[in-house]
This record gives structure tokens, C-alpha cells and sequence, in this order.
């Protein structure tokens, strides 16, 4: 029988990489990550969890460790955010492009100056190009849910890449809330033990991370972006498996009360669950209003996000990040999918919640008013961010 | 990549490429020249040699091959120029030219 307990998410995270049952642990403490590298410390220590905890000295080494356990074919796992993100930035791009399946969870947070330990996406975006399959959570049981399926995609013998889990910093990391956990037997059922294909092995010498000069690079980034373009077959495959065995049922683009909604708001992660109740609200007065919500965002679900908002009129972006010199990231690559569709709806871009600046239902509620204004005048290419004190700023984006 | 198709040519595509660009079979570096890159060489005195041994053993590339005459040679397929073996030895028996001196 699985049990359902209070649970913080970056526990429930820790949890589900005991669960998955991880050879090794290489993680370096950071707010506001610190619960779930600790909590795996404690269990390895009390003999919990079978597995090598490397208490490395920076995140640079803690992704090198990393490549090196998945480069002998061990489950591999670590955590960290902001400004941790940054210090292991190249080597998060060599696990893509060595193939090695490392799950990390990134408890999103601010980027310094000034210097902030709070949440938003600024450590997300900028990690967004490196190939690694991207997911963002909105509440505790997706933390634990989408960590084990995140071994489950990456490990496949037709994906080979590494997935990151987004959860937003204190805003979910730190919240407890109620979390199914399942059987061991369920887990194993869905988490078969993993096989790395070329995994280092003296009787079979060979090479991972030889050089690529310009008659060969092309070659490879190609191969690449194919075969991670591919991987969503496998990320759904996997959803549909976990929905079959937990009867919890996920998808790249979570809708919510979006039949006949004339305006759609977009959010990513946690902030998606006070904005449904702005969409309560205001389905309760008669509305045609839903929202939507990017689960996947690498590889970019092109086709399941056309189809959520092709009869829409009004699309808002809500992001928590700036593009500096160019707007709302997410809006960017949203308005850019949609260009070449016909019709398509007006797209607004707000930006909120930075820093770790909470952003409450009436904070959302003020974003969809101002959103369908924006695009009610015409100029939707307008960007704002909501909250900021001072005369607001419209910059033309 | 498989020995054969490191000959990269006009017939190798992205869908030769191993996943993780691994090379599966070892002893693929015989195949490659990368020494071609080198702007200078390093050419041996042997009158002033003493067999000491140091340039084999500082050559970070272990470009330097010792001969049965207790001499060493550099193997030009490999070697960089980087220098460390003139610069380590002891009796100024190496020194870099540049490539086009010849």
C-alpha cells in the first residue's frame, strides 16, 4: 500500500532518489538546496540508501564526479541552484554531450548582484541550451514523481541524457505538503536497474571525451540535437508508464479550465497553483479564462503547445526572469513557436516574482487584467514586470 | 567511431557519430596526426646528450621514444613543439626550430 504523509519537497526529493536506489551522491551544499544533499547524507550514514555520498568541494567537481560515476554505469544523482548552477555550468553541458543520464535537481534561485538566495528562473535560463531534458514542478508529489521518472527517461537506452528536475526555490523546496509515496515493488516495477551501454571498463577500452575538430563537431552537435529532439518520444512513453503503475498522469503542457477560454495564462512551476485560483475566480464570474502550464520545457513540446493554445485570442507569459536587452525569456521562445501559425493569439509578455518576491493571487489576478489590456490596445510587443515600486517602465520588446 | 571510420572523408555524416562522440575501439590516436599543428620542432643533438633521459620523461604528450642506442627521437606524428624538452634538458642538447626552417 502506498501511504500519503507530509512531506517537504526537497525531502520528498531526497526520498524518491532513495527509492530509485542511487550508487552515488556528488553534491556541495547551497541555499536553498541544503535539505536534499542532507537528507541523502543522513540516509547513506544511517544506512538507508547503499550508495557512495562524495562530499565534493565545489558544484564544478560535484558535476565532474557526477560524469565520472555515470561514466562506469552507476544511477547517479545531485542537487544544487543559483549561483551552484553557474560554478558547474561546463560540465553541465559535457553531460549532455557525453550521454550520461545524472539526474540533478535544481531548487531555482536568483543570480547575484545583488546577492540573493530566493527563487526565480534566472539559474534555469541560463542553463537552457546545454541539452539536459528539462522539467518543472508545481508541488511536492511532482518533486517526488518527476525524480524517478526522471531516471526512468534519461536512462533509456534511446535517450542517454541527463534531466534536471526545477523546483522552485523556498517557494516549493522549503513547503511541506502532502505526498504519495509508493511501494519499493511499484518503484522497481517502473525503475528497472539501469545498464549503461558504454560504460568504462578496462576489458573494453575506449574513449568518452576525445576532441572534436571542425571536420568532425558538426557532425556530433547534429547527432545530438536529433537524438535529444527524439528523446520526448520516451519522455511521454515514460509518462504514460508512470501514469499506468502510480495512476498519477502527467504531460508537457498541463491545461487548466481551458475550454473556450478566449485568454490563456502561461506560467512554469510552482506559481502555477496560485494562478489557478485566480482562474476560479474568475470562471466564477463567467470568464472564458484558463491556464496553462509548461511541465517540459527541454526538448521544447512544439506540437502539444500549439495544439493546448491554437483557439485562444490572448496568451500571457508570465515569467520570473529577464532576458536582459530582450524581455521575458519564456515569452521569447513562446511568441517565436507561435509565429508561424495562423491564427494565433495575441502574446504578452509580464515578468513577476524575482528574486523571490511572492507573487499572490492578486498579484496574478492584476497580471491577467493588465495582460488583456496590453493586448486589448494592441500592444502586446509591450513588456512590464509587475510589483516593481516606482513608475512602471514599459519597455517595447 | 570505429578505427575504420576515424578516416574521416566526405562519406562520414552525423549518423556515424557513436552516441556521446565515444570511440569504441582503442588505440584510435595511431590514426590521428596531431602533430600538425606544431609551429616549431625540436631537433637533438646527440654529440651533446648523456642519455639522461628527462625530455622522455617531461614530454607531456609522450612524443619522445627511446632507441636502442640509449638515444632518444621525437615522433613528429604526435609532438606539439611545447618545448618542455628543450627547456628541461640539461646539456642544452635540444633546441626548437621553426617548422619552416625545416
Amino acid at each position: 500500500m502506498s501511504k500519503r504523509i507530509g512531506l517537504e519537497a526537497s525531502f520528498a526529493t531526497a526520498e524518491a532518489a532513495r527509492m530509485a536506489d542511487v550508487d552515488v551522491i556528488a553534491a556541495y551544499p547551497i541555499t536553498p538546496q541544503t535539505h536534499i544533499p542532507e537528507r541523502l547524507a543522513e540516509m547513506v550514514a544511517d544506512g538507508e540508501l547503499n550508495a557512495a555520498y562524495v562530499p565534493v568541494e565545489s558544484e564544478h567537481s560535484a558535476m565532474s564526479a557526477c560524469l565520472g560515476a555515470a561514466a562506469v554505469g552507476a544511477r547517479t544523482f545531485t542537487a544544487t541552484a543559483g549561483q551552484g548552477l553557474e560554478l558547474m555550468h561546463e560540465v553541465v553541458y559535457a553531460a549532455s554531450s557525453m550521454r550520461y543520464p545524472v539526474v540533478m535537481t535544481v531548487c531555482n534561485r536568483a543570480l547575484s548582484a545583488p546577492l540573493s538566495v530566493w527563487g526565480d528562473h534566472s539559474d534555469a535560463m541560463a542553463v537552457r541550451d546545454t541539452a539536459w531534458i528539462q522539467v518543472f514542478c508545481q508541488n511536492s508529489q511532482e518533486a517526488f514523481d518527476l525524480t524517478l521518472w526522471a531516471f526512468r527517461v534519461g536512462e533509456d537506452p534511446k535517450v542517454l541524457f541527463p534531466v534536471m528536475v526545477h523546483l522552485d526555490g523556498f517557494h516549493l523546496s522549503h513547503v511541506t505538503e502532502p505526498v504519495i509515496l509508493p511501494e519499493q515493488e511499484e518503484v522497481d516495477r517502473f525503475l528497472p536497474r539501469f545498464h549503461y551501454p558504454f560504460a568504462l571498463d578496462p576489458n573494453r577500452p575506449m574513449t568518452h571525451g576525445g576532441f572534436g575538430p571542425p571536420d568532425i563537431y558538426s557532425e556530433a552537435k547534429i547527432a545530438q540535437e536529433l537524438a535529444f529532439r527524439q528523446s520526448k518520444e520516451v519522455v511521454l512513453q515514460a509518462w504514460k508508464e508512470f501514469g499506468d503503475i502510480f495512476g498519477r498522469c502527467y504531460c508537457p503542457v498541463e491545461s487548466y479550465r481551458i475550454e473556450g477560454a478566449k485568454t490563456l495564462l502561461m506560467t512554469m512551476g510552482s506559481f502555477t497553483e496560485t494562478a489557478k485560483i485566480v482562474i476560479d475566480e474568475r470562471r466564477g464570474k463567467g470568464e472564458a479564462i484558463g491556464l496553462i502550464s509548461l511541465r517540459l520545457w527541454r526538448p521544447f513540446p512544439f506540437e502539444e503547445f500549439r495544439q493546448t493554445v491554437k483557439d485562444a485570442e490572448i496568451l500571457i507569459i508570465f515569467d520570473r526572469c529577464i532576458s536582459p536587452g530582450m524581455g521575458g525569456p519564456v515569452f521569447s521562445e513562446v511568441r517565436s513557436a507561435l509565429y508561424d501559425e495562423e491564427p494565433r493569439p495575441k502574446v504578452v509578455s509580464l515578468i513577476g516574482g524575482l528574486g523571490g518576491r511572492d507573487m499572490s493571487d492578486e498579484d496574478f489576478d492584476y497580471v491577467v487584467s493588465r495582460g488583456k489590456e496590453i493586448a486589448e490596445k494592441g500592444s502586446e510587443k509591450m513588456l512590464e514586470t509587475v510589483g516593481v515600486r516606482g513608475e512602471v517602465i514599459r519597455i517595447r520588446g | 567511431m570505429t578505427q575504420k571510420r576515424l578516416k574521416i572523408g566526405t562519406d562520414f555524416t552525423w549518423r556515424d557519430m557513436e552516441v556521446g562522440n565515444i570511440i569504441t575501439e582503442a588505440g584510435s590516436a595511431a590514426l590521428r596526426r596531431t602533430g600538425d599543428w606544431r609551429s616549431q620542432r625540436p631537433i637533438t643533438d646527440k654529440e651533446k646528450c648523456n642519455k639522461c633521459n628527462l625530455c622522455w620523461l617531461y614530454c607531456p604528450d609522450a612524443a619522445i621514444k627511446p632507441l636502442e642506442d640509449g638515444y632518444y627521437e621525437t615522433d613528429l606524428f604526435y609532438c606539439k613543439g611545447c618545448g618542455i624538452c628543450a627547456k628541461v634538458c640539461p646539456k642544452g642538447a635540444i633546441t626548437m626550430i621553426e617548422e619552416e626552417e625545416q
